[in-house]
């Protein structure tokens, strides 16, 4: 058999020059006169890695890490079919990299290892073993395995996913909808990305799962314009469920039905939010809804609605194959199961840790992320988006927990880790917080479209020294009036941020004081 | 994303006839529209009110409130830079403050030779290997000032060879 190459296809590889590697390791190739084949895989994960090339050989997978365009021609004369591993690039056998060793990967199983839109990689590796037993199981069977599993939604709200999947099923209508959340807007994640990039039939298969769950029969994954490759993988996976069988109105022979169509948004970050979402996907302006009623009851076009993010669908099959019970097995307390984290911003070693929670935030990012990038001590790290604190170094021991992140004033959100070495000025991300409230807000309630605005007035007062003092119990106002006012988490939340700046710290957003 | 391509009311009229049964057919018909000729204009908002049963002022009020549509052609590329925080902690703020200058345009303006519109993103998914911009469908990693200057010199290679 041809000897494989594997090359990534994610947005990360290709932002560092993947096609470019694929085309030159197709030359050599060509020019060599070799028996290999280049496979387009998904990514391991390991993105300060990217792009990562690795070679089939007799002891497994070798891999060459950070490869250049300029660098291919060298790494065929060093050997690298032959899995060379003294090259400056090899990291050896790829399965066996620390990185990858210590995580416990249940939802990124086959992030990396399969071609994204092979039917027949997904399936070798236990692909759509769960769909194949919810199809022979009765609605309320599927909804109980899910309770049992403990899974929260992974969006960031962390509700349990089984009750909302029993609100939809409990809620008689003739038409219900499954809405998967893939507008995944916060700074610091690209989770969603990588199992839409990179192991698609997984969405798919648990999307098809929650149809089967509550009686749904069409389904609608909302993706964010900014994410062109996910675009394009997601809709040619569809395509191929649907010809083998997979989506359609006859799943695999059972006589049940399940459609799916990828909708794209348009650049606004509140349409994550689960209403606005909704209200979008109706072709209208993305504005927040008041709850109740609950999308669960009166959801898409007024119709029951179960609304999940892309990493609770994702953890679906796993459960319906292994069992509710095998993924509750993992995490601690209220979290379980494995919840994957995002090490982004200034880090040495960024990209996607699947791990059991419990974790600390500190062995996260110095364990796996080794440090800054650029060397520099670390300062601060937002986790949780552009709507979560930033937490100094006293509190980097709180483990990966939502209860326990809840009880220090943090979020944990979907995952994302950012990291920021010392020459970070912490008065200007302050200011960012509500600058980014300001252009994204929906404008539907008054503490988030004008506290907002005033928000980064007041903060452009507070640093060029006018009245700080009286300005700073104005802003420690205005915080506190966005929170308990503001009709989502947009507004809600945007003053966390500020406020964790103005307690850990308070020189950098006012020396006049 | 296609450029400032001719269009018809005709042409506009069968892209909304080939989507406006979809359930929420707004969203799909905006961005055929956008991809087809490079942004959305004033006359295809009647057509869409007329065939979605809307008023214009809703048709008008979708197109404003989403970041992505646009209402005037763009350049022949659309560099989008990446200003959240992730990014910013790998230096984006130096990096837009030297696209702003060496373009010679400030966000939301195209170049004079319209070669280049400039645009702020809020996310490009590329966290961990930033900063990150986006021209047209490709993103970009650890864009640094240089990489910068050479992909802006390669697109604008691309114009020449075009004449």
């Amino acid at each position: 058999m041809s000897q494989r190459i594997y090359i990534p296809c994610d947005t990360t590889a290709l932002s560092l020059g993947a096609d470019q590697i694929a085309e030159a390791v197709q030359q050599e190739i060509e020019q060599r006169d070799l028996d290999a084949t280049i496979v387009r895989n998904g990514s391991r994960g390991m993105l300060w890695l990217e792009p990562l090339v690795e070679v089939d050989t007799a002891q497994g997978r070798v891999g060459y890490g950070a490869v250049s365009a300029q660098q291919v021609s060298a790494l065929f004369d060093a050997g690298m079919l032959d899995g060379n591993q003294q090259h400056e690039s090899c990291i050896g056998l790829v399965e066996e990299h620390p990185f990858l060793k210590k995580q416990q990967r249940l939802t990124f199983a086959r992030s990396g290892i399969t071609d994204p839109i092979s039917i027949e990689d997904y399936i070798a590796l236990d692909g759509f073993n769960g769909l194949k037993n919810a199809i022979a199981m009765q609605p309320q069977n599927i909804v109980d395995e899910v309770k049992t599993s403990g899974l929260r939604g992974r969006g960031g709200a962390a509700f349990p996913t089984g009750i909302k999947w029993q609100t939809v099923l409990d809620t008689p209508s003739e038409q219900k909808y499954i809405v998967c959340n893939a507008d995944e807007g916060d700074s610091g994640t690209f989770a969603d990305r990588l199992v839409m990039e990179c192991d698609p039939f997984m969405l798919i298969e648990g999307m098809t799962i929650s149809g089967l769950a509550v009686h749904a029969t069409q389904g609608y994954i909302y993706l964010r314009s900014e994410y062109p490759v996910a675009h394009k993988l997601l809709n040619e996976a569809i395509e191929r469920a649907y010809k083998a069988g997979y989506l359609g109105e006859d799943i695999l022979g059972s006589g049940k039905r399940f459609d799916l169509e990828v909708r794209l948004g348009a650049g606004a970050y509140i349409c994550g939010e689960e209403t606005s979402l909704l209200d979008s996907l109706e072709g209208k302006r993305g504005l927040v809804r008041a709850k109740p009623p609950l999308p669960a009851i009166v959801g898409l076009f007024g119709q029951p609605t179960v609304v999940n993010n892309v990493l609770s669908f994702a953890a679906v099959p796993y459960i319906l194959d292994k069992g509710g019970q095998s993924y509750a097995d993992y995490g601690m307390g209220r979290s379980r199961g494995t919840l994957p984290l995002q090490l982004a911003g200034n880090v040495k070693q960024g990209g996607l840790v699947e791990l059991a929670f419990g974790i600390s935030l500190r062995e996260l990012m110095e364990d796996f992320g080794g440090g800054t990038l650029t060397g520099k001590p670390l300062k601060a790290v937002q986790v949780g988006g552009p709507l979560g604190a930033y937490l100094p170094a006293s509190q980097w021991d709180t483990p990966v927990d939502y209860e326990e992140f809840a009880a220090v004033g943090a979020v944990l959100g979907h995952g994302g880790v950012v990291m920021f070495d010392e020459t970070v000025d912490m008065g200007e991300q302050a200011r960012f917080s509500m600058e980014f409230c300001k252009v994204e807000s929906c404008g539907k309630c008054t503490p988030c479209r004008i506290g907002s605005t005033r928000g980064v007035e007041v903060i452009d007062r507070i640093r060029s020294g006018e009245n700080a003092n009286a300005n700073w119990v104005l802003l420690e106002d205005l915080c506190e009036t966005m929170i308990d006012g503001s009709l989502c988490a947009m507004g809600g939340m945007t003053p966390f941020p500020v406020q964790s700046v103005m307690k850990y710290f308070p020189e950098e957003l006012s020396a006049a004081r | 994303m296609t450029v400032g391509k001719e269009w018809t009311e005709q042409s506009i009229q069968r892209i909304i006839d080939g989507l406006e049964h979809k359930p929420g057919a707004m969203l799909p018909i905006l961005h055929a529209i956008q991809n087809e000729i490079g942004y959305i204009p004033e006359k295809a908002v009647a057509q869409i009110a007329e065939s979605l049963l809307q008023t214009r002022a809703e048709v008008h009020g979708v197109i404003s409130f989403y970041h992505h549509f646009r209402t005037t052609p763009p350049g022949k590329h659309t560099i989008e830079i990446c200003r959240a925080e992730a990014c910013q902690a790998m230096g984006c703020r130096s990096l837009e403050a030297h696209a702003k200058q060496s373009l010679g345009i400030d966000y939301h303006q195209t170049t004079a030779n319209r070669q280049f519109s400039l645009e702020p993103v809020y996310c490009l998914g590329n966290c961990a290997t930033g900063p990150s911009i986006r021209i047209d469908d490709d993103i970009h990693g650890r864009v640094s000032l240089d990489r910068f200057d050479e992909l802006v010199a390669s697109h604008q290679q691309d114009m020449k060879e075009v004449g």
